[in-house]
């Protein structure tokens, strides 16, 4: 055999595995709508920078006739790229290849790029399309999945795991994409759950179509396991790379910078919030009022809206944002959004990203749901989440301030390093009307007419307490600052904490209420 | 303005503020107080057995029915000493959670 007989063989071998599950499949993949799983990763890629491993790589299951069969690549596909020229580490599950099922081998080509990943600290994608574990592999295969829920763990606030579901995600394999750091869907395409709808109905009796159950828009709406919600799979994958360009590719170094540039003119962010603080606005205004471009890329959107968390570029730089929504809910906290905030913030901290934390909230959300679903301990992890975080963590306060709500959005008290107010700022333990019926109970029971002096007292307390002032005689606000000048103090405050660093005292780490 | 017809009202601590719901918050469960008299299914499952009917004096810890509920045959009892007022189920019924099973009073 000549060197040209070997290397013509081998491109036939790769020819012959790189088709994945065969022609018959890969229409079957398309007739569903979807893409294939080496299509995906060049889509997510740059042009002509994936590089394949475990292109031969075979399963050596004996049982079952599976000695009998061929598995190309063993139904998972792995390697490295790049997207802006910046090393990544991917894998795809070939839905194609019996299924994408996970076996033994399939499972040690994803721990084998999982370990790569972290080796060279540099971001893991994975795509997920599979119709779960191979059965006929048994124990091996939950093997498998426990190595990789392992190594998602171990490989947790040092590079960025980045959960992509293109399929099926079942059973137990929907704890990868748990434990990572972002879960993107799409309609129509992406599925999880624990059980489906056939055992819940055999065993339940309850009826309800995949979906309905486990479909892109339950987990971005209801669930929240999902974190961008895409209505096809190039959506997605433009929402990956948009993604990419804002997070740090490991925990020791800083995100991309960009060029500077200004918000985009238009509204004048005074113009945006009503003075009476019971009117709404959408916070996403003053967000894109403030960063460069006024381009604000949102996380967890249609989850828990009371809260925004996302990122935006100040001066160049990603910063993440923490911001009340007063259109809906009146941006209360409650058991889900401080869930979606907490999580968000240690991110941010993981990760050596600035947090820019923007009030405006009436408090907790009363209701005997929220009491029996936990907001005790949903609430306790958002204020666990910012007194742990030692990046440099920047509040404004733009309107209400009150009670509890004050103090987890970043309080001084919480070691925030800036607190800014603007004048309509209202820092009270609680809204004037509360507070008036409280402290003027009996005044106002005993009154001829109740109801003027139940106005007079609340405009009274409103006067002495529903200001910024009373919390800046005391320095819980370092600067009452005009709206205008909201940009320009954050842009002297991320400055001045380029450097900064503090440390706690040393543990091996907290327990927090989750 | 039309935003601003559509916004809902939320009353936290007096205070009466204007916004709007999530589908989440629309469609979450509203308490109500448990009244001791009726027995709803604690699972969804199929009645397997009934051994009362209506009118009959009943003791507590006596059983009632059987509800079959993730295979699992569940013996539902009289809570305390008293009546069955009404039985809403019929043997071989597939029920969901929380559907009203029995009313019952004390005597």
């Amino acid at each position: 055999m000549s060197l040209k007989n070997n290397i013509l063989d081998l491109r036939k071998r790769k020819r012959e595995v790189q088709k994945g599950g065969g022609d018959k499949a890969i229409q079957k993949q398309a007739s569903m709508g979807k893409l294939t799983a080496r299509e995906r990763i060049l889509a997510i890629l740059d042009e002509k920078s994936f590089h394949e491993y475990d292109l031969f790589v075979a399963h050596s299951a004996k049982d079952f006739g599976m000695e009998e069969m061929v598995l190309h690549g063993d139904g998972v596909i792995i390697g490295t790229g790049t997207i802006f020229g910046k090393p990544v580490c991917i894998f795809a599950q070939d839905f194609t290849v019996a299924g994408g099922s996970l076996g033994l081998m399939h499972a040690r080509k994803i721990t084998k790029i999982m370990d790569h990943a972290l080796k060279m600290r540099v971001p893991l994608i994975g795509i997920n399309d599979s119709g779960g574990a191979r059965i006929q592999e048994g124990v091996n295969s939950l093997a498998g999945y426990g190595e990789i829920f392992f190594r998602n763990t171990l490989n947790s606030g040092v590079i960025p795991q980045i959960s992509v579901i293109l399929g099926p995600c079942a059973g137990g394999a929907v704890y990868s994409p748990a434990l990572t750091d972002f879960v993107f869907v799409v309609e129509n395409i992406s599925k999880m759950f624990i059980t489906g709808p056939s055992v819940i109905k055999s065993v339940l009796g309850e009826e309800i179509s995949m979906e309905e159950l486990g479909g892109a828009k339950v987990h971005a709406e209801i669930t929240g396991n999902a974190h961008f919600y895409a209505l096809t799979e190039q959506e997605c994958f433009e929402q990956i790379k948009t993604l990419i360009s804002f997070i740090p590719r490991n925990n020791k170094v800083k995100a991309m910078a960009f060029e500077p540039k200004p918000p985009r003119r238009g509204t004048k962010i005074e113009d945006i919030v009503p003075v009476n603080p019971r009117i709404p606005y959408d916070m996403r205004d003053i967000i894109k009022a403030i960063t460069d471009g006024s381009e604000f890329f949102e996380i967890m959107e249609h989850f828990a809206p009371n809260i925004i968390i996302g990122f935006g570029r100040m001066d160049g730089n990603t910063v993440g944002f923490v911001a009340n929504q007063p259109k809906v809910l009146a941006g209360v906290l409650d058991t889900d959004s401080s869930d979606k905030a907490a999580r968000f913030i240690r991110y941010c901290d993981a990760f050596n990203i600035p947090i820019v934390t923007l009030e405006d909230l009436p408090g907790y959300l009363p209701g005997v749901d929220q009491e029996h679903a936990g907001v005790i301990r949903h609430g306790a992890k958002i204020l666990y989440a910012y007194s742990e975080a030692t990046v440099p963590k920047i509040t404004v306060i733009l309107r209400k301030a009150y009670g509890g709500g004050y103090i987890a959005m970043n309080s001084r008290h919480l070691r925030a390093d800036f607190v800014f107010a603007w004048p309509t700022a209202e820092i009270a333990v609680m809204g004037p009307e509360g507070a008036a019926n409280i402290v003027f109970r009996k005044e106002i029971a005993e009154a001829e007419d109740p109801e003027t002096l139940r106005q007079q007292k609340i405009e009274e307390y409103k006067q002495k307490f529903a200001n910024p002032f009373v919390a800046a005689s005391q320095g819980y606000i370092d600067e009452i600052i005009e709206p205008k000048e909201t940009r320009s103090m954050i842009l002297h405050a991320l400055k001045v904490s380029e450097n900064k660093d503090i440390s706690g005292p040393s543990k091996k780490h907290g327990i927090p209420p989750f | 303005m039309k935003e601003q017809e559509d916004l809902k009202t939320l009353i936290i601590e007096g205070a009466v503020y204007k916004t709007t719901f999530t589908k989440k918050f629309e469609n979450r469960t509203v308490y109500e107080a448990p009244d001791r008299n009726k027995i709803f299914a604690f699972m969804p499952g199929t009645i397997i057995d009934i051994f009362v009917k209506k009118g009959d004096k009943v003791e507590e810890g006596q059983s009632i029915l059987i509800l079959e509920a993730m295979k699992m045959h569940n013996n539902v009892t009289m809570p305390f000493n008293g009546q069955i007022v009404k039985i809403h189920v019929k043997r071989d019924d597939v029920i969901p959670k929380n559907h009203l099973m029995l009313e019952i009073k004390p005597i």
